[in-house]
């Protein structure tokens, strides 16, 4: 049973402030994903949850009991590193039986766990290797198999995938999330794929330049964006913002479909559409024409421009399709009801 | 191997040639030390030198290793053996313990410390040998090996290179260390020092040739004969006056001084390539 919550967690390098107040609550046994761009203060985020960094201000709390001044030993966290940080001059099984010495467990105990650790990531025949002598995906489960073996309260990630091939990445993926499940142990995962984090999180938290744009389920991060930011960084290929202007006009001067809800707002908006929430509609007087066309597969990406103008669009149909099948302008129609409207201003979400 | 010189018949014998008349040229001396060193006294002082070795081999190094000249070659050999070794350990293990303190640890006037230590590396042992003299002068330390190790014994060169070393380890396997709870002398000596082997096996060769060939500092602090270095001994064993050199014994004892560093390198170049051929799979 573990709880994690942060209070208003702010941090300074000197004079430059990258945390600019983080609140949130971490419930037990959740997995909890911070996602942002590169540079955005995940990683300062994470180390201050783990201990490794000082706290400016504000309270980290485990288990309701503040912990700002423990050192992460005493936080009872494990943490998975980037760059898995092994211990080259050890085999692996003194890689994972490192921190089970230091607490000075019995030999008995630390082989027994150590094996167990070792038959949960499928490591039982490597433990002699050194770390120089196993493969990017196997020393990615011995840094997992270390965070495992002390039984910890919590478990930190900091991109733990992100130097794993497309392939592995996906697996090791499926991995973590089975054993974060079998394991029960609360999480808090960072990454820069908002791929990885919609499919590894119960939540997420959306981090832009030291400030949460959002916290919350992938899905309603995905339907109910708060903000461009979000709207733009969740879901691929990324949401379509498009500039609306008086009498709800599109750049290239179209009225967008009257069945489309318009808020009741002055000043600038914009109107995000995703790709996959707009349709091909002969007689639309929104007039789309297209430039390129990516084949995925089960889907094809036209990218385009709104006839007249020269706004950009991207818009996702079923199945395959070329610049060939398809004429050079199509009339779309947007889903009403996957309409998102955005003040152009602050980007808040209307 | 890409960019190497083509090989050709005459560029291989030319090359070779020129070769074994460079290691003949350095080789030679030597030779006519180890040939000084199996003849008797009365070859050597009527010329022509003897080219060839001669019949005295076991009875020169005998005297030479249990009687010597003004002290067995032996009790040279012991002492020198302790000042190299006291002065390569201690400089390896002080110069590992201020890196790593200039490397992981925050503390006031680190700086300072740091360009102090930079500093003394434009500070040799003759520039303070007066001041340094005066001090072990005073501290009763002439003729004992603490006297002759101690102002040896702190070293910029080497706490820069681990220093180097030290940076190049990434941060994450410090924190790595944090996070499974150990304290930071616990980190020092698992991982740090483990890591840091092969650097300690090299520095390790160069620092006991260093201090195996001090001259001048064990020639100022050794008065007693009991205490005296080969390094030094060998010149010692001139006699002043008109006393006739003993040549096959100086000899034995010059070529028995060469001897240790010549093991400690075969044995320790051994170790530190297999550490490197180690590190690199
Ligand atoms: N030790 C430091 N000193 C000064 N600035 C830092 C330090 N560490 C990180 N930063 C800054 O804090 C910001 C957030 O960094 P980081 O948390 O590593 O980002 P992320 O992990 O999201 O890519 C960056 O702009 C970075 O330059
Ligand atoms: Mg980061």
């Amino acid at each position: 049973m573990t709880t994690i919550s942060l209070k208003d967690v702010k941090k300074s390098y000197g004079n430059l402030r990258v945390i600019h107040g983080v609140s949130v609550d971490i419930h037990d046994s959740e997995f909890i994903v911070v996602v942002g761009p590169s540079g955005c203060g995940k990683s300062t985020l994470l180390r201050m949850i783990a201990g490794l960094e000082d706290i400016s201000e504000g309270e980290v709390c485990i288990d309701g009991k503040v912990v700002n001044h423990l050192e992460p030993m005493d936080r009872n966290i494990a943490m998975v590193f980037q760059n898995y940080a092994l211990y080259p001059h050890m085999s692996v099984f003194d890689n994972i039986a490192y921190s089970l010495k230091i607490a000075k467990t019995s030999k008995a105990e630390i082989k027994q766990r150590v094996q167990e650790t070792a038959e949960l990531l499928q490591l039982g025949d490597y433990l002699d290797r050194k770390p120089r002598q196993l493969s990017g995906g196997q020393r990615q489960r011995v840094a997992m198999g270390r965070a495992i073996v002390r039984r910890p309260s919590v478990f930190l990630f900091d991109e733990p995938l992100s130097n794993l091939d497309a392939k592995l990445r996906v697996q090791m993926r499926l991995e973590i999330k089975r054993l974060q499940r079998q394991l029960g142990i609360t999480s808090v995962f960072v990454t820069h794929d908002q791929v990885e984090a919609m499919t590894l999180g119960d939540k997420l938290m959306v981090l832009n330049d030291g400030r949460v744009e959002q916290f919350g389920t992938p899905v309603e991060l995905y339907q109910k964006p708060r903000s461009i930011f979000v709207a733009q960084f969740i879901g691929s290929p990324s949401m379509n913002i498009v500039p609306v202007s008086e009498g709800h006009r599109l750049p290239n001067g179209a009225v967008v479909d009257h069945a489309v809800p318009k808020p009741q707002h002055t000043g600038e908006l914009s109107l995000g559409i995703r790709p996959e929430h707009i349709d091909i509609e002969p007689a639309s007087d929104v007039r789309f024409l297209i430039e390129m066309a990516e084949q995925l597969g089960a889907n094809t990406l036209i990218h385009g421009v709104l006839e007249g103008s020269s706004a950009p669009l991207v818009v996702s149909l079923p199945g395959l399709h070329t610049l060939e099948s398809l004429d050079a302008s199509i009339g779309l129609r947007f889903q009403p009801e996957n309409c998102h409207w955005f003040d152009t201003a602050t980007g808040d979400r209307l | 191997m890409a960019g190497m010189v083509e090989r050709n018949g005459a560029g291989t014998i030319i090359s070779h040639v020129g070769l074994i008349f460079g290691i003949a040229i350095v080789c030679f001396p030597i030779y006519l030390a180890i040939v000084a060193s199996t003849v008797e006294q009365k070859d050597i002082v009527s010329p022509p030198l003897p080219l060839l070795p001669g019949g005295h081999f076991i009875e020169n190094y005998k005297k030479a290793l249990l009687s010597g000249v003004n002290i067995p070659v032996w009790r040279m050999l012991v002492n020198s053996t302790i000042m190299a070794m006291g002065i390569a350990i201690g400089k390896i293990v002080i110069s590992l313990l201020s890196a790593f303190a200039i490397v992981y640890f925050r503390f006031p006037l680190r700086t300072f410390f740091f360009w102090m230590i930079f500093l003394t590396l434009m500070l040799p042992v003759e520039v303070r040998i007066v001041p340094t003299f005066e001090v072990i002068a005073n501290f009763g330390m002439l003729n004992s090996y603490t006297g002759l190790i101690l102002p040896l014994i702190a070293s910029a060169t080497a706490t820069f290179l681990f220093r180097q070393f030290f940076m190049t380890v990434p941060d994450e396997i410090a924190e790595a260390a944090r996070v499974d709870g150990a304290k930071p002398m616990r980190f020092f000596f698992d991982i740090l020092l483990p890591m840091s082997r092969t650097n300690i096996a090299a520095l390790f060769v160069i620092l006991f040739i260093y201090g195996w060939n001090q001259y001048l500092w064990p020639l100022l602090i050794t008065t007693d004969p009991e205490m005296n270095t080969i390094v030094m001994g060998i010149k010692q064993m001139f006699p002043s006056g008109d006393d006739l050199a003993d040549w096959p014994v100086i000899m034995a004892t010059a070529l028995l001084a060469m001897l240790p560093p010549v093991l400690v390198v075969v044995f320790m170049q051994n170790l530190f390539i297999k550490g490197l051929v180690d590190a690199e799979k």
